[in-house]
């Protein structure tokens, strides 16, 4: 992400000051957005009525909309939007390259298949689910690394190779989607796009284990993983080992995208954009994971909430943030093709 | 890489037994075990058995089979010679997609139906859509590189998809009669709608074809090309007409199916060199053969279902991606 890189011309005490501002701007809104989302729906609720819910008071006259519907929603979308924006912007700077996002290469995909096909096949449930699923997204990304066989900075071969494996994987899913009796081709379509339509609280426990356990590896390996934008060569000088490094970062963010990706489906793209919004609104480098995750959280949150309310139809949040993650696609190929540069 | 006449012929000959066996197969094999007596029956039309029956709806759809994988066949070796890309197909570049996005619009929004309404609107949408992928790719400099060109398709792809489902979920009285256009099927054929659509792949046809010899000089290079004395400009836009009609007939007539025009052309290199002359024939014919076979096997292995061919075609093809991907020296790779 070479423009990552080159966005900090501030002085350092400034730029941290606005890093600060930035964070909190987006955990603001992020806390806004859950407070919307468990307050307004079809009609709005004074916020004594939401408290009371929530907190369980008896005789509280809004707790089924809001501890069990709205409640596991706003949930859901903030663990799984943060893990999909971490897990997103780990693998683009670890690679180099913002095309280089698990929804892109297909790490999402090959975790949707595996999650669909434990489910509806072996009908496993819970934790196995997301086993499964980790084990499937670390499997498809050693098949995709061997086949594009480059080390270091992601070349077009292995976006192309991995856009090849999503297809590939993609078709399994409908295979499977089709093959299962209980699902009829409505829900099938929303679990091909993401959706939180559905999801209880239960659903979220390794959504949430899997943040807290990958997401502290990611953490602890932060500062190896700036080093190693430098290179190989001087990251090694500087004593970090960079294939240690690329492998706890692999198998932390396989972890958060997969888990995420076997609770909620494949939300299309907040994975590839979570990680570039947060680079343009942060200055320099530093802070941009957990940038990119407070981004991935606001896009589901706030993508859930239009495709239910603000639309003239009930829409997946899937489908909100692929309309939105295309065309910042296409911005993004058509900007480095008139800076000449070769993506 | 200059292949011997007889050579020539053998891929013909080859090709031919292939489109002969597929459409045996395509016939007799199904979700539904037919004796050959029964079979016989329907194809003579004496429906008078659920056998006989079954045979009698196989055979529009194998017709449809072989025409769109035909056009689709066509359709992918044109689009990798007009942007000599290996990578270009109707599908990965995502003129189907846009083909289908127009289609379902316009039952969706504007009550359009019938078969002709239908092959106008997925020829508009291919060629918006190609128009729209080959600008976005081929901007700025370093031209329309293949990594260029195909992430161009996918978001375009994503979006078109994404707006599909945004268009047909809320629709719960159309879904039915969109449903082939969301993952491309053949099971829905009936003469009825597939007659209509000969005249304008007819045309695809023969503007393609026609187009083979710009297709060789440009394959030598743009600058050649011209000092060769052909029109560069004038046959590209030829080419692409012929290729964007295919894929607007093909994908009105049984949704957005992909990977069909990238495999095929690739294999008929392998048997005929690189002239274009024979190798468009030749991805017709073996486009035809691929989507039967790919429905065949989409009935078997499904069965008692079935498996809509596109999902057949993604599965068997993308591998094959991977493998062109790995191979084949490109710019900017």
């Amino acid at each position: 992400m070479s423009d990552m890189s080159l966005a900090a011309p501030l002085a350092p005490r400034k730029a941290g000051t606005r890093r600060l501002q930035v964070l909190v701007f987006l955990a603001a809104l992020v806390l806004g957005l859950v407070l919307l989302t468990l307050s307004c729906g079809r009609g709005c609720l004074a916020p004594g009525d939401v408290v009371a819910a929530l907190t369980g008071t008896p005789g509280a006259n809004a707790s089924f909309v809001v501890s069990e519907l709205r409640l596991p929603r706003a949930v859901m979308g903030l663990l799984a939007g943060f893990s999909f924006g971490l897990g997103g912007v780990a693998f683009q700077i670890m690679l180099r390259n913002p095309l280089a996002s698990p929804d892109i290469i297909g790490i999402s995909a090959s975790a949707g298949a595996a999650a669909v096909f434990v489910i509806v096949i072996l009908a496993f449930d819970g934790w196995l689910v997301s086993l499964v699923a980790v084990l499937a997204g670390l499997g498809v990304a050693a098949m995709i690394w061997a086949l594009s066989s480059r080390r270091g900075a992601a070349g077009a071969r292995l976006i192309l190779i991995g856009i090849g494996v999503s297809a590939m994987l993609d078709s399994v899913t409908a295979y499977v989607l089709l093959e299962a009796p209980a699902w009829d081709r409505a829900e099938a379509m929303r679990w091909l796009t993401g959706s939180l339509n559905g999801v209880q609280l239960v659903q979220a426990l390794p959504v949430a284990g899997a943040l807290l356990v990958f997401g502290g590896l990611l953490a602890c390996t932060a500062r190896d993983l700036e080093v190693l934008r430098l290179g190989d060569d001087t990251a090694e000088a500087l004593g970090v080992r960079s294939d240690v490094t690329r492998l706890r970062v692999t198998l932390a963010a396989v972890g958060l995208v997969a888990i995420a990706t076997s609770a909620t489906g494949p939300i299309a793209f907040v994975a590839f954009l979570s990680g570039p919004i947060a680079a343009r609104l942060l200055p320099g480098s530093r802070g941009l994971l957990l940038g990119a995750g407070l981004v991935g959280a606001v896009l589901v949150i706030a993508g859930d909430y239009a495709g239910q309310f603000l639309l003239p139809a009930r829409l997946p949040v899937g489908v909100i943030t692929g309309a939105i993650g295309a065309p910042f696609l296409l911005y993004l190929i058509v900007r480095a093709n008139r800076n000449g540069g070769t993506l | 890489m200059q292949v011997q006449r007889p050579q020539r012929l053998a891929g013909f000959a080859l090709l031919l037994g292939l489109l002969a066996l597929m459409t045996g197969l395509s016939l007799t094999v199904g979700a539904r075990s037919v004796p050959w007596a029964e079979i016989w029956a329907g194809i003579t039309g004496q429906i008078e058995t659920i056998g006989a029956a079954a045979v009698a709806v196989r055979m529009p759809r194998t017709a449809l089979a072989i025409l769109a994988g035909a056009a689709l066949g066509l359709a992918g070796a044109v689009m990798q010679g007009i942007s000599r890309n290996p990578l270009a197909d109707p599908g990965i570049l995502g003129v189907n997609a846009g083909a289908a996005l127009f289609v379902v619009v316009g039952i969706a929004w504007f009550d359009i139906s019938g078969a002709h309404s239908y092959l106008w609107l997925g020829i508009a949408g291919a060629g918006v859509t190609a128009v729209f992928v080959y600008l976005i790719g081929s901007a700025g400099q370093g031209g329309a590189t293949p990594l260029k060109l195909t992430l161009a398709g996918t978001a375009t792809s994503v979006a078109v998809s994404a707006f599909i489902i945004a268009v047909v979920l809320p629709r719960n009285d159309i879904a039915g009669s969109v449903q082939s256009w969301q993952v491309g099927g053949v099971g829905g054929a009936s003469f009825e709608t597939l007659l209509p659509a000969v005249p304008f792949a007819l045309v695809g046809l023969l503007l393609s074809l026609a187009s083979a010899r710009v297709l060789n000089a440009l394959a030598l290079g743009e600058e050649l090309a011209t000092g060769l004395g052909q029109s560069v400009a004038l046959g590209r836009l030829m080419a692409a007409a012929g290729a964007v009609i295919l894929c607007g007939t093909a994908t009105a007539l049984c949704g957005p199916i992909g990977f069909v025009g990238l495999v095929v052309p690739h294999l008929c290199r392998m048997i005929a060199g690189v002239d274009y002359k024979l190798v468009l024939p030749l991805s017709a014919l073996a486009g035809a053969s691929m989507l039967g076979l790919s429905d065949v096997l989409g009935r078997i292995v499904a069965r008692p279902n079935e498996l809509d061919v596109g999902i057949v075609t993604a599965f068997v093809g993308a591998p094959f991606f991977i493998w062109t991907v790995r191979n084949h020296r490109m710019r900017g790779l």
